[in-house]
C-alpha cells in the first residue's frame, strides 16, 4: 500500500518527488549532451534500443514525477503547464527539445564557426564547413548576371533611387503620397529601365540577356508585381460581371492560364510567341518573360480577390447603389477597398509565390540569382559548390519573402478598422 | 400636390415564385406612408423596387418624373435622389462615419470637400451623432449606426427617404433614438415610405397606411382609418395580433 502511494505525486511529499523528478530530468540532459558533443554514452551499458531512447525514458519518468498540479512553486507550475500536462505533451517536448540539441550545433558549425570565410579560390577552404569563399569570389555576378562590371553602377543608382522613393513614402505627410506612388507606378520604371538598358544619354546599350543575378529577380519580380495586381483586379470584377461576354472571357482567361505549368507558359513566351509576331517585330525576350509571368499570375490573383469580392455581404452594394453610385465608384470606393483588406493574406502568398517562381526564367535562358548559382557551381575551379551556392540564395530569398510577408501583416493591422 | 412616386400594375418574380402581385400606388409629395404585413409579404421588396434595388417584369414605375426600367439610363440619378435606410445599417467599415457621409456627396454630386464636410456634420448634428463623426461605424451602438445611416442618406439631400424595417435590428432601447430621428424627418416635411413593424410610429407620422399580404396591397387607408375601422379580415387578423 504503502510503496503504491509513492509512486503518486502529490503535495504531501512535495520535496522528495521534485528532487526525484528533477534529477531525472536533469540526468536525460546530461546523457544527450554527453552523448552530442563529447561522443561517449552515458547508458553504453544497456542493450542498443533502450540505451538509444534513454534520455526520454528517464527524462519523461522525472516530468511525471514533478507533475503536481498547484505545487505553489510558480516555476514549476509553469513548466507543468506548458511543457509537461501530460505525459504525451511531456514526451513530444523532450523530443523536441532533444531534437535541437542533436542537430541544431551541427547545422551552426557548418554554416558559421567552421565556415572559410578568407581566401580566394576553392583551396583556400580547409575546416570542412561551408565554404563562403564560393560566394564571395562570385557575388558580383550573383548581383548583376553578366552585367558588365564598369556598368554595374547604373543598376545601383536604379535601386537606390526606388529605395529612397520608398522611405519618402514613409516620410512624408499623407498629401504627398499618392504623387510618389504614381512616380514610382509609372515614371520610375521608364527612368529604371532606361538606366539599365541603356541606349540614350551616352549610356552604353547593355542587351537584356547580360542581365542577371539578384538584380533580374528583383526587376521581374518588380515588373509583375505590379501589373499582376491591377490585371487581377480587372478579371476578377470580369468574372462576377453581368455582361456575359465579359464573364466569360474572364472565366476562359482565368481557368487557361491557372491550368498551365508556369514553365511551359515562358517556353511558349519564348519559343511560339515569336511566330506569331509579323515579320520584322521583335519584343525583347525579358519583356516577353514578364508578361508571361504577369498573366499567369494574374489568374491566381484574380481568384484570391473574387474571394474577398464574395465575402462581402450584399447590404454593403445595395447601400452603395443607394446612394447613387453607378458600377465603377461603387467598386472603387465602397467594395475593392473592403475586398483587398479582407484578401491580404492571399494577396501576399500570391506576391510570395510570385517571386520564388522567379528562377523558373532559366528555361528561356535568363539566370536571374538561383539561376546564377546553377551556372557558378558548374565552372571546373568551383566544382562541389551547389550547397552553399544555394543555401545563400535560399537565405536572400527567404529575407525577400519575410519582408514582405512581414509589410502585409503590418498593412492588415494598419487597414484594421475593427474595434 | 403632384405624385412624386407611381407604380401601375407591377408584378414582379423571384424565379416562378410572384412576391408583387399587381401593385399600385401613388405617393405624393412630402407624403409619409407607412407599409406593414407579415413577412415575406413582399413590403421590402416594394421600396427595393422603387430604387431598383430589384427589378419589376412587368408595370411602370415613375420616379421624380422619370420612369425607370431595363432601359432606364443612368439609374444612377434617379437613385440618387431617392434615400434608403437598411435594416442592417449597411454603413461603409472601412470609412469613418464622417467620410460614409461625405462619400457619395463628394464622388456622385460633385461637392467639393470642404462642402460635403459641412453637410455631413450638419447632418450628424440633426441626428445627434456629431461627436462620433470620426470614429469608425465598428466602434458605434446599433441605435448610433442607423442613425448615421440616416445621416448619410440625408447628406445627398434626397427628395424621398425609403425606410426598409430601420428598428428591426436594434435592442429595444435604441429604437426609440432612431424613431425620434425618423419623425422629426418627418416633421421636415420629407417623403417617407417606412416599412416598419412600430405601430405608434405609424400613428404619429403617417398620412397613408398600407397594409400588404402575400404581395398584394390588400389595404390602404388613411391612417386614422386604418387602424380605427379596418376593413379587410385580413388587415382586421394583422393588427390584432401586433397591437
Amino acid at each position: 500500500m504503502n510503496n503504491f502511494r509513492i509512486l503518486k505525486p502529490n503535495k504531501e511529499n512535495l520535496n522528495l518527488f521534485i528532487s526525484l523528478g528533477v534529477f531525472f530530468v536533469i540526468f536525460s540532459f546530461v546523457d544527450i549532451l554527453v552523448n552530442t558533443f563529447l561522443n561517449f554514452n552515458i547508458t553504453g551499458a544497456f542493450p542498443g534500443l533502450i540505451s538509444y531512447f534513454s534520455p526520454l525514458l528517464i527524462g519523461g519518468f522525472g516530468l511525471h514525477l514533478i507533475r503536481i498540479e498547484y505545487s505553489g512553486n510558480k516555476y514549476l507550475d509553469k513548466v507543468n503547464k506548458n511543457l509537461n500536462s501530460s505525459n504525451f505533451n511531456a514526451f513530444l517536448s523532450l523530443i523536441i527539445i532533444f531534437i535541437l540539441i542533436k542537430y541544431v550545433p551541427p547545422i551552426l558549425n557548418w554554416f558559421f564557426f567552421d565556415a572559410d570565410f578568407a581566401g580566394s579560390t576553392k583551396q583556400d577552404c580547409t575546416s570542412g564547413g561551408a565554404c563562403w569563399v564560393f560566394v564571395k569570389v562570385w557575388i558580383k555576378r550573383f548581383m548583376y548576371g553578366m552585367y558588365p562590371d564598369t556598368e554595374q553602377w547604373r543598376i545601383n543608382i536604379a535601386f537606390l533611387i526606388l529605395f529612397l522613393s520608398i522611405g519618402l513614402i514613409f516620410a512624408l505627410p499623407q498629401k504627398f503620397k499618392k504623387y510618389i506612388i504614381l512616380y514610382l507606378l509609372f515614371i520610375y520604371p521608364i527612368i529604371a529601365l532606361n538606366l539599365i538598358s541603356g541606349g540614350i544619354f551616352g549610356l552604353k546599350w547593355i542587351e537584356t540577356g547580360a542581365w542577371g543575378g539578384l538584380s533580374l529577380t528583383l526587376i521581374v519580380s518588380a515588373f509583375a508585381l505590379i501589373f499582376c495586381f491591377p490585371v487581377g483586379m480587372f478579371l476578377a470584377m470580369g468574372r462576377r460581371s453581368e455582361l456575359p461576354a465579359i464573364k466569360y472571357c474572364s472565366i476562359g482567361f482565368i481557368e487557361l492560364w491557372r491550368g498551365v505549368p508556369l514553365i511551359t507558359v515562358l517556353f511558349m513566351s519564348a519559343v511560339m510567341f515569336p511566330m506569331f509576331l509579323p515579320d520584322g517585330t521583335f519584343m525583347d525576350k525579358l519583356m516577353r518573360v514578364i508578361i508571361a509571368i504577369t498573366l499567369f499570375e494574374a489568374a491566381y490573383m484574380a481568384e484570391v480577390i473574387r474571394g474577398g469580392l464574395q465575402a462581402l455581404p450584399r447590404g454593403q452594394y445595395d447601400a452603395a447603389k443607394s446612394l447613387g453610385m453607378g458600377y465603377w465608384r461603387l467598386h472603387f470606393l465602397v467594395i475593392l477597398p473592403q475586398a483587398l483588406k479582407l484578401v491580404i493574406p492571399g494577396i501576399a502568398n500570391t506576391f510570395l509565390a510570385l517571386v520564388k517562381d522567379t528562377p523558373l526564367i532559366f528555361v528561356v535562358g535568363l539566370l536571374e540569382l538561383a539561376g546564377m548559382i546553377g551556372l557558378a557551381k558548374t565552372n571546373p575551379k568551383w566544382l562541389g559548390m551547389a550547397a552553399e551556392g544555394y543555401v545563400f540564395a535560399g537565405l536572400v530569398f527567404w529575407i525577400i519573402c519575410y519582408s514582405m510577408s512581414r509589410y502585409s501583416q503590418n498593412l492588415e493591422k494598419k487597414l484594421s478598422t475593427e474595434r | 400636390m403632384s405624385n412624386i412616386i407611381e407604380l401601375k400594375n407591377v408584378n414582379k418574380w423571384f424565379d416562378k415564385f410572384q412576391v408583387l402581385k399587381d401593385i399600385n400606388l401613388t405617393v405624393k409629395q412630402k407624403e409619409k406612408i407607412v407599409v406593414c404585413g407579415p413577412s415575406g409579404s413582399g413590403k421590402s421588396t416594394l421600396i427595393r423596387c422603387v430604387n431598383r434595388l430589384e427589378e419589376h417584369q412587368e408595370g411602370q414605375i415613375v420616379v421624380d418624373g422619370n420612369e425607370i426600367s431595363e432601359n432606364t439610363k443612368n439609374i444612377e440619378n434617379t437613385r440618387a435622389e431617392v434615400g434608403m435606410v437598411f435594416q442592417q445599417f449597411n454603413l461603409f467599415p472601412h470609412l469613418s462615419i464622417l467620410d460614409n457621409c461625405t462619400l457619395a456627396p463628394i464622388w456622385v454630386r460633385k461637392l467639393p470637400k470642404k462642402k460635403a464636410e459641412e453637410v455631413a456634420m450638419a447632418n450628424l448634428k440633426r441626428v445627434q451623432i456629431d461627436d462620433q463623426a470620426l470614429k469608425f461605424p465598428g466602434q458605434l451602438s446599433g441605435g448610433q449606426q442607423q442613425r448615421a445611416a440616416i445621416a448619410r442618406a440625408l447628406c445627398m439631400e434626397p427628395k424621398i427617404m425609403l425606410f426598409d424595417e430601420p428598428t428591426s435590428a436594434l435592442d429595444p432601447e435604441m429604437i426609440k433614438e432612431v424613431l425620434d430621428v425618423m419623425v422629426d424627418l418627418a416633421k421636415g416635411g420629407m417623403t417617407m415610405i417606412v416599412v416598419t413593424h412600430e405601430m405608434g410610429f405609424a400613428k404619429e407620422v403617417a398620412d397613408n397606411m398600407i397594409f400588404m399580404d402575400e404581395g398584394r396591397i390588400v389595404e390602404k387607408a388613411k391612417t386614422k382609418d386604418f387602424f380605427d375601422n379596418p376593413k379587410s379580415d385580413r388587415t382586421k387578423l394583422f393588427l390584432s395580433q401586433i397591437l
